[in-house]
């Protein structure tokens, strides 16, 4: 136990009493996060928790996220791509074994990526290995991905934690007993409570700088806080009470890190529902909706308002916003001519995170000026998922759609928001198959022009990831590119 | 005892009781916000004005406004009416249904009806209140109605018991048996000439009960299941406030006040009145 040496300027008691909770080993670090992972098998289950724990620091892929979002060699050292885009060659990392011991090789890469793509496969995200052809091994560190089509986006599709690595020995318990390649190795779970990680000292690569990593769970915004303020987490990822940061920030023991995230945050409207199924009432929500008061009363100004579905940081993104601009007077007027009889009823369920209850207050009360009945149903996410989302049984509900590059996903008319235009299905297939990245581009603008012409949902504002952490901590990502907490770079300041 | 002299006396016995003169003025402060806020607040409460959102009290705001800029002294108004309506039917529910069966209970003393109706209350009383009332609202959803019902079932006992143990004495004196030799049925003499007489303890006891009802809807909408937004609800203000509580304490101070005060008030009126109505149980303390 070292006592941390004490920052100039930091005298008094505030001084004193932190000099008490920094006696802590320089190499253990605690992150709270708001939700528990359901399981820790990132390759069978969607919930983003999943990859928020153990994405790059227990499991690796061919390829990974960098912070920046860019796509960085994971397992797979280097590769080649064949003329016409078909033939993939990846040249895998040599000396690589699983925590439990085993080696890692090639006929890992290809049980993985047949497991994944397998009619009877749980990955939640088999998109991702649609094109996928044939995996062949040529040799313990060479895989030759064959696809059936091109796809721009391969390479991409590869760094999702739900395309990560496993051993076919391990793959059926990997719910319980997590086993990757990663800088760090699976050591506990108490359910309810925490997750504990301890540096794997086989790593391949370049070794992590903690000695252990403690993933803690608080969902409730005062326990987050009290947790915080008493020092008992070093790292809230993802901190549920936007009201605090600005304290936080002004305590020296603290910093703040607000950077961006994939989360698209909407108003999703049932498109199948009468009389939501009519363009111009979701045109009237739309139009109802003031984006800014929604950012400033329920995330205290932080998040950036969005007119479609995609991030504003992406270089493909068009701000469409105007398309869905403030005007109660031009809602009133459209549900007039769609002949909606006032006051329509909607109604509104609400999963637990605060952007979704106090937004949806707002929201209620925003289309109550025009004539709309929000009836607001607080839910909790397991009862979401069911009625809600499975379901189908609402009107309009708010929520994060925290995945990458996720615009594709409203294309399917089986999907909650129950959209259904062939045109759009069309751009996005065309998407899948397009690698020539001007086209892509184009394409991706068309999509987001589509989704905001249609009004599919009120596109309300990207998700700032809010962190805060002890001011020591170094290395943290600051963008959210994809679900993860990287701890592999993270150290505490010297 | 000669109904002439307590009547007479009853007037000035109020006016003596301090308990009751506190009490009752505050319960009066919250029932006529209740019903002033039916035809006039300061400012509507089913808005939102971020622009003034988190100000501490002032002239437009006395008690300042909330994170979403809603007026707290309207949102307290119209809160007062969702707790005084909840613990009202609450209490009128565990009346409704609890009277009847302890009155019924005690004419049929001893025998297997008054074993199964007490003993079922038991089972009732045996459960802490709040948790059941969080299952049921778990189950039916939370709303504001599925409040009352939770609540109001643990009133049932309460009831049932007080006036059975009420009624067992009356039933050992000499009017009820002038009643009985005059040819009444055991249901008739329950309401003709027992129910009149625990009439006191029970206006004592709904009084508590309207307290504990009040606590319990803030209970229940503190956690997420009482009355749903955008109706205002006194337990919901102060669980919003929670997580601002360090720099916006008015917005936690007074909806917890009203709380406070409200109940504080039902109680000083509830012993006020068993001093008054039960004069013995006053020499005993």
């Amino acid at each position: 136990m070292m006592f941390k040496p004490f920052r100039t300027g930091l005298v008094s008691a505030l001084a004193l009493a932190g000099a008490v909770t920094a006696a802590q080993a320089d190499g253990s670090l605690t992150v709270a996060m708001q939700l528990e992972p359901p399981h820790l098998d990132p390759t069978s289950a969607a919930a983003a928790a999943i990859d928020s724990v153990l994405y790059s620091n227990v499991y690796e892929g061919l390829t990974r996220f960098a912070s920046d979002g860019s796509i960085v060699p994971g397992l797979a050292r280097s590769w080649d791509i064949s003329e016409d885009g078909l033939t993939y060659t990846f040249h895998l990392a040599e000396g690589v074994t699983f925590h439990d011991g085993s080696a890692f090789d090639a006929e890992d890469v290809k049980f993985s990526l047949d497991r994944a793509r397998a009619d009877d496969s749980t990955n939640a995200q088999k998109g991702l290995f649609a094109a996928i052809d044939t995996v062949e091994v040529t040799d313990p560190l060479t895989v030759v991905v064959t696809l059936s089509k091109p796809t721009g986006n391969f390479l991409f599709n590869m760094a999702w934690g739900d395309a990560v690595i496993v051993a076919p020995e391990s793959a059926d318990t990997l719910q319980t007993t997590p086993n990757g390649t990663g800088a760090f190795k699976f050591a506990d779970w108490v359910q309810g409570d925490r997750i504990e990680l301890v540096k794997n000292p086989e790593y391949w690569g370049t070794p992590a700088e903690l000695d252990e990593a403690t993933f803690k769970f608080i969902s409730d915004p005062t326990a987050a806080f009290a947790a915080v303020m008493a020092e008992d987490v070093d790292v809230f990822y993802s901190f549920p009470a936007p009201e605090n940061l600005p304290q936080f920030d002004m305590d020296p023991r603290f910093k703040v890190l607000a950077g961006s995230t994939e989360g698209e945050t909407i108003l999703a409207m049932n498109n199948k529902l009468a009389p939501l199924d009519d363009v111009r009432v979701r045109e009237a929500v739309a139009h109802a909706i003031n984006r800014q008061e929604i950012i400033d009363g329920a995330m205290f100004g932080y998040g950036t308002p969005i007119g479609s579905f995609f991030p504003p940081h992406n270089p493909d993104y068009v701000d469409l916003t105007g398309l869905s601009d403030y005007d109660p007077e031009k809602s009133k007027a459209l549900l007039e001519e769609a002949g909606v009889a006032l006051p329509l009823r909607l109604k509104m369920t609400l999963p637990p995170p605060s952007y979704a209850r106090r937004g949806g207050e707002i929201i209620a009360a925003q289309l109550r000026q025009v004539g709309i009945e929000a009836q607001i149903e607080n839910v909790e996410w397991a009862q979401w998922l069911e009625t809600t989302f499975r379901g189908k049984d609402y009107g309009l509900t708010i929520v994060s759609h925290v995945e990458p590059m996720d615009i594709g996903s409203l294309a399917n008319p089986e999907y909650y928001t129950q959209y259904d235009n062939p045109d759009f299905r069309a751009v996005i297939e065309e998407l899948s198959v397009t690698a020539d990245q001007a086209a892509r581009s184009e394409l991706f603008k068309q999509a987001q022009t589509t989704l905001a012409e249609d009004y599919v949902a009120g596109f309300l504002f990207q998700m700032a990831l809010l962190t805060v952490a002890k001011a020591e901590v170094e290395g943290l990502w600051v963008n959210m590119p994809t679900p993860a907490v990287d701890l592999t770079s993270v150290h505490w300041a010297k | 005892m000669s109904t002439a002299v307590t009547e007479r006396s009853l007037g000035a016995q109020m006016l003596r009781n301090r308990n009751l003169l506190i009490g009752g003025a505050l319960t009066f402060v919250f029932a006529a916000a209740a019903l002033i806020s039916f035809v006039w607040v300061p400012y509507a409460v089913d808005g939102v004005d971020i622009a003034n959102k988190i100000k501490p009290p002032s002239a437009a705001h006395p008690l300042g406004t909330d994170h979403f800029g809603r007026d707290i002294l309207s949102m307290i108004m119209v809160g007062a009416r969702t707790s005084i309506a909840v613990a009202i039917v609450a209490v009128g529910i565990g009346m409704l249904f609890g009277v009847p069966l302890g009155l019924w209970a005690a004419a049929r003393k001893g025998t297997l009806l008054d074993e199964v109706i007490m003993r079922g209350n038991d089972l009732v009383f045996a459960f802490p209140s709040l948790l059941i009332a969080i299952m049921i609202t778990a189950i039916f959803g939370p709303s504001a109605v599925n409040a009352i019902i939770a609540i109001g079932i643990f009133n049932i006992p309460v009831f049932a018991r007080l006036t059975r143990s009420g009624a067992l004495a009356l039933w050992q004196r000499d009017f009820i048996l002038a009643a009985r030799v005059a040819g009444k049925g055991s249901a008739r003499i329950s309401f003709e000439h027992i129910l009149p007489n625990v009439a006191n303890l029970l206006i004592v006891q709904g009084t508590i009960q309207f307290s504990l009802g009040i606590l319990a809807e803030a209970g229940l909408s503190y956690v997420g299941l009482g009355a749903q937004p955008p109706i205002p609800s006194w337990g919901r203000m102060l669980a919003e406030s929670q997580t601002m509580i360090s720099f916006a304490p008015h917005m936690a101070l007074f909806p917890g006040l009203a709380i406070l005060l409200t109940v504080l008030g039902l109680n000083l009126m509830g012993d006020g009145l068993r001093d008054i109505f039960d004069p013995k149980l006053r020499r005993g303390r």
